[in-house]
């Protein structure tokens, strides 16, 4: 697997690769030939036997993205992609089998042992044939059992289509509309799969819905699509993403997330990011363009983003509330750490249109390596939105003096009630914090590693207890080996 | 030169530059044709910016571009009374007076001349035949024009404007003071440059002023570049008042060598629009720069500052504060940027926007960016946004201070510590007392005259006049 | 009578703090509230120097024969209202002496006599700072800014003395002083008093009380003064405690 990212060219990658190694030889029509136009659109839309709507919202987005171009205001820099030179239904991606461990490469086995993930885990992020004892199935079945008991829908999107049909064509694209972005109309028109969830009123979602996910999320494909809708009065806690590593091939993912609160309804969505970095050199590795977005449509919603960003070659991604109910909230919680030659942009926009509307922002951004992290982030109150609050602390950290940290926020008020403060800070690990550390005995790159995590805890803590581990373990692992 | 009214102003500069360019560039070098050349070219590949450009965005020039402007290309003569007239609203304290009126050096004398200090100084054409090496070697190198095809403009066609020149080692204790007029019947386009040397261990402290006397529209694109060598000091305050109908693209450059202080304030009381695009780059170990900078803007006025801070050497500081007050439909933009190059360590910069929104009207946007390569440093930006305090308001009321008068106290409070930065304590009285002035409404509803020239100084002790109230 | 508040209610954001309170005050009489936290002592403060978001939905406040409840917080101030505050609020960039100034000729302005001279001001601000033992350094100051506990509530009753208010209400005055501080404090107030004029002091502890003696020691609870006695009531509160009176007013 490892070949690959000797590839200079990194699109090339995603488009030869599936066939060197002959992932899909025995399934030949399980793949659609390289490029796009309406005939590959009009291919996956028959491959996943969708309707005749379906097709049409794909056909709509894909012509207007071709009126689009790739935005370039971001403070990234990667090779300009070649969008006719992907192959964008090969789906559902499967893993080559790998007989056993001893296959799997060793320093990928190395950081499931840091990160404390079962053997049985192993074998399964890792490709490896799983025993029945924890096959998917059967606990998708035990969870689908307990959400039905609740009146929550909660599955695939291709299947909230075919069952689900009114609310899909009610809610899909109220938030993030095809014509929002590049890469958003580049999703409406070809993704793959991915989630919906319902939450009927007044229902507290008895599970993070997370667990299932962490096994099931892995094969949704490079275009994801996420749908939740959280009716009056109810909540839900959502988790994305697995803190383990995941040996994705896939170079370009643009996915959306779309969350809808109503009256008094709560969504917490959180999101663990590790997908494949690049090596060491710079090689290779993920370019994950996202486009999340929650609405607060009903008075006194609330909407919390988590997420700590450690993978990927390239991040952009600003998980946003759109605050339009009164006395609605909205959330950021951010850790995005880079390290060798990681470039993340990221960030959130708050909108705040109703009265009395609230939105914090906290982001930790760490930079080591030679890696680039921005935060960009937007705060706009309209003139409707009285008595709007917003708090936003925006923090770098620097490890290293080949790494750079940016922040651009843009602040636009038009409401003489609101209050909106930023703050942000720019600063290294001090060396005494370090000499203490070390001076009871604790060697550099855990000392870092603490430190690091002390400073993100703010953040970290808002995520559920279970993952909040991980992440800790995992911010380490990335940082290792960026100070000598 | 005859200017057609109805052709677009763009179309004017164009069109002038082909058929002047000789002429135009008459007395200049080689090295400074060419720069003039190429800042041409870039301003037509460019045109004006719209706000269709990131930098532009809350910036449309469209409708100031869109009125008739007629440009000078030789000097006017100046009315019989003009030194009447020659009066900024901060007068009555120590400076030496050196005057524009629409883009031209105003003086008697030609040549430079040197001040009882040692300080040179004189009009831009005559510093081109006067110290043509040290023209040739300064003109044209800070001020770049990226982003800002304004600069490009006025580095191809401007052709006057003051020059100074701070010899090694020479304190300058007495302020320069630089007051542009404008004054014209029609919608006029004036440009003017000024390039401003301080060698080493020198100092200097400079005013200048950009006044309107009637209230006739007009375009001003001024560019400031200014050299600090090692171990100078220098202090800047530039007072924007203009008329309603005025719009001021100003753009400073500041170059900073090892160990050197530049302080400067940007006070704007009045204008239609104001750019401002003012740029320090320190470029020497241990540099320092405060930029600071007030606004107090109502009506349908605007306000852009564009403040880039570049840390390109180790072991500089830098300190930036904004602060804004906006009433009415006033808009503001503020756009701060650090930049600290890799390597530059032990970096220390701060950057601050505060404003305060008096109507529901007024809007602001804020950006204050940081772009950090170096990891030894100690960066912070803040920015808020809010109205007056609440709580405080209420204690004012309580001891007896009416609404409007706690209002008033409480947005002089905001802006004392920008106005309490300024050094010169002359100067400081001035502002304060213009401060005032502009919080109660005064400063810009005389019917005649922006200025106030009749009107006598009134008394002010140490507090707000409540009997105007 | 000086200050005569009738049958009071009031609300805060739609909450009953204050539930029919009745309280009489002369000219020369101190009074104390006292009572545990949360009863309203504060808001009662508040009520009677017309802070926004006190809404008095029921009731009158008689100050010198005039119902004061539609006029600002600046004309009680002016017609001579006085509150030293429980949390003095710093105001930056506002110098002590430019403040007090303006306050000074905002009330003679009102009371139809010409501003200040400039001289006859600095010297009064010199004469007043003495009663409360306040460094000249703390007028040069913004309001507030950087004091300390101590420094603060000296100010407020430097403030009452540059401005001889008729009706002066002290809230919490005692909270965050050590005891040379309360001293000061206290002495300040004491002498201050006059027939003239008339105090509220609002208090969690008998302390205070100690040095400025009260004629009416009134306990405040559950929004309604629910006991009145003489400067010994404060002292048995001291000894049994509120739950006596609560207990004594539930039966």
């Amino acid at each position: 697997m490892d070949e690959t990212s000797n590839n200079d060219n990194i699109i090339e990658q995603v488009t030869t690769s599936e066939y060197k190694y002959g992932f899909f030889t025995d399934i030949e029509t399980d793949f659609a030939p390289v490029g796009l136009n309406e005939d590959i659109i009009r291919f996956i839309s028959a491959k996943k036997e969708e309707p005749e709507w379906m097709l049409e919202f794909r056909l709509k987005a894909f012509r207007h993205w071709q009126t689009l171009e790739e935005p370039n205001w971001a403070h990234l820099n990667y090779p300009k992609i070649n969008y006719q030179d992907i192959i964008y239904y090969a789906a559902p991606k499967k893993k080559k089998q790998l007989a056993s461990l001893d296959e799997v490469d060793p320093e990928l086995l190395d950081t499931f042992n840091k990160l404390g993930i079962s053997l049985e885990e192993q074998k399964m992020l890792s490709g490896v044939a799983v025993d029945a004892v924890i096959d998917s199935v059967s606990v998708k079945t035990t969870f689908q059992d307990t959400l039905a008991k609740h009146g929550i829908i909660f599955c695939s999107f291709s299947e909230a289509v075919r069952n689900h049909p009114d609310l899909v064509r009610k809610y899909m694209g109220m938030v993030v509309p095809y014509t929002d972005n590049f890469f958003a109309a580049l999703n409406s028109a070809v993704f793959s799969d991915g989630s919906f969830c319902y939450i009927p009123e007044g229902v507290r979602c008895p599970l993070e819905l997370s667990t299932y996910f962490r096994i099931n999320a892995a094969n949704t494909g490079q275009f994801e699509r996420t749908l939740i809708v959280a009716d009056k009065g109810s909540y839900v806690s959502y988790l994305e993403g697995c803190t383990a590593p995941q040996r994705d091939e896939n170079q370009l993912h643009a996915a959306i997330v779309e969350i809808i609160a109503m009256d008094h309804a709560e969504v917490k969505y959180s999101t663990v990011q590790n997908w494949y970095p690049g090596d060491k050199e710079g090689q290779g590795g993920v370019y994950n363009f996202v486009t999340k977005r929650g609405l607060c449509k009903g008075v006194s919603s609330k909407i919390s983003w988590t997420q700590v960003e450690t993978g990927s070659a390239i991040t952009w991604k600003y998980p946003s509330c759109i605050l339009q109910g009164d006395n609605s909230i909205g959330e950021f919680y951010s850790v995005a750490v880079t390290n060798n030659f990681q470039q993340a942009d990221t960030g959130t926009k708050m909108v705040h249109i109703g009265k009395n509307t609230r939105s914090t922002i906290v982001s930790k951004g760490i930079s080591a390596g030679r890696s680039n992290n921005s935060y960009r982030g937007l705060v706009r109150i309209l003139p409707r939105a009285t008595n709007a609050r917003n708090f936003s602390q925006c923090d770098s950290l620097l490890l290293g003096d080949k790494c750079g940290a940016h922040t651009f926020p843009y602040i636009e008020a038009k409401n003489e009630t609101s209050i909106i403060e930023h703050e942000a800070t720019t600063s290294k690990i001090s060396e005494d914090q370090l000499f203490y550390c070390r001076q009871r005995g604790i060697d550099t790159e855990k000392a870092i590693g603490l430190i690091v995590n002390g400073y993100a805890k703010e953040v970290l803590n808002k995520l559920p207890m279970e993952f909040a581990v991980e992440a800790q373990k995992l911010l380490a692992i990335t940082l290792e080996g960026s100070v000598g | 030169m005859n200017n057609s009214p109805s052709i677009p102003l763009e179309q004017l500069l164009v069109d002038q530059f082909r058929a002047g360019e000789n002429k135009l560039m008459a007395h200049d070098s080689d090295k400074v044709k060419a720069i003039r050349k190429e800042h041409f070219q870039r301003f037509l590949d460019n045109g004006f910016p719209s706000s269709e450009m990131e930098k532009w965005r809350f910036t449309d020039l469209e409708e100031i571009l869109d009125q008739p402007f007629i440009h000078e290309l030789t000097p006017e003569k100046p009315p019989q009374n003009i030194h009447d007239i020659f009066r900024c609203e901060v007068h009555n304290f120590q400076s030496e007076i050196i005057s524009v009126f629409n883009g031209w050096y105003l003086s008697e004398k030609t040549g430079l001349q040197t001040n009882s200090e040692g300080v040179v100084y004189g009009s831009l054409s005559d510093a081109k035949k006067v110290m043509p090496e040290l023209f040739d070697r300064f003109f044209g190198q800070a001020a770049h024009g990226n982003d800002n095809s304004f600069v490009n403009i006025n580095t191809a066609m401007a052709q006057d404007g003051v020059f100074i020149y701070v010899p090694k080692g020479v304190q300058a204790k007495r302020t320069l003071q630089i007051i542009k007029m404008v004054n014209h019947e029609d919608p006029v386009f004036v440009q003017s440059r000024q390039l401003v040397i301080l060698e080493e261990n020198s100092s200097l402290s400079l005013i200048h002023c950009d006044d309107s006397i009637n209230h006739k529209p007009c375009l001003i694109n001024t560019v400031t570049e200014i050299y600090v060598a090692s171990n100078a000091h220098l202090e800047l305050y530039k007072l924007q008042n203009l008329n309603n109908s005025s719009a001021l693209i100003n753009s400073t450059f500041i170059r900073q060598q090892e160990d050197s202080a530049v302080k400067t304030n940007a006070l704007t009381f009045n204008c239609g629009l104001i750019r401002n695009n003012i740029e320090v780059a320190l470029n020497g170990k241990g540099a320092h720069a405060d930029v600071l900078g007030l606004y107090l803007m109502d009506k349908q006025q605007h306000i852009d500052n564009q403040i880039r801070v570049l840390h390109n050497a180790a072991h500089c500081t830098s300190n930036e504060l904004f602060k804004g007050i906006l009433d009415d439909e006033a808009t503001a933009v503020f756009n701060g940027y650090i930049y600290v190059k890799k390597d530059a360590q032990k970096t220390e910069a701060f950057q601050n926007n505060k404003n305060i929104l008096l109507k529901p009207t007024a809007t602001i946007n804020s950006m204050p960016f940081l772009e950090i390569y170096a990891d030894d440093v100690k960066c912070s930006h803040g920015a808020t946004v809010g109205q007056l305090d609440q709580e405080a308001m209420f204690y004012l009321r309580q001891r007896g201070i009416s609404q409007a008068n706690a209002r008033l106290l409480l947005m002089y409070a905001f802006a004392a510590d920008v106005i309490n930065a300024i050094s010169i304590e002359g100067l400081r009285n001035r502002i304060d007392d213009m401060v005032k002035k502009r919080l109660r409404g005064e400063l810009s509803v005389c019917e005649t005259c922006v200025l106030h020239c009749g009107t006598p100084e009134k008394e002010y002790f140490f507090d707000i006049d409540l009997s105007k109230l | 009578m000086l200050l005569n508040i009738k049958n009071l209610h009031v609300e805060i954001a739609g909450k009953q703090i204050l539930k029919g309170l009745n309280l009489g005050i002369n000219k020369g009489e101190v009074h104390a509230i006292m009572g545990p936290n949360g009863t309203g002592k504060s808001t009662l403060a508040a009520a009677i120097t017309g802070r926004d978001g006190y809404e008095i939905t029921e009731g009158e406040i008689w100050y010198k024969d005039i119902n004061i409840l539609d006029k600002s917080p600046d004309e009680r101030a002016n017609m001579g209202i006085f509150l030293s505050f429980q949390y003095p609020v710093e105001i930056p960039g506002v110098s002590m002496t430019n403040f007090m100034r303006t306050a000074l000729n905002a009330k003679r302005e009102f009371n139809g006599l010409p501003p200040i001279a400039a001289g006859e001001f600095l010297k009064l601000m010199e004469e007043k700072k003495k009663l409360v033992e306040i460094h000249s350094k703390l007028t040069n100051r913004s309001v507030n800014e950087g004091f300390s506990g101590g420094e603060k509530k000296r100010n407020e009753i430097f403030q009452m003395a540059m401005l001889e208010p008729a009706m002066a209400i002290l809230d919490e005055t005692d909270s965050g002083l050590d005891i040379d501080a309360l001293r000061v404090v206290a002495n300040g107030v004491n002498q201050l008093r006059t027939t003239e004029n008339a105090f509220l002091v609002i208090t969690h502890y008998q302390r205070l009380l100690d040095y400025i003696v009260p004629d009416f020691v009134h306990v405040l609870f559950d929004g309604r003064i629910i006991k009145t006695g003489g400067k010994n009531l404060a002292l048995e509160l001291e000894a049994k405690g509120y739950e006596w009176i609560k207990e004594q007013h539930l039966v």
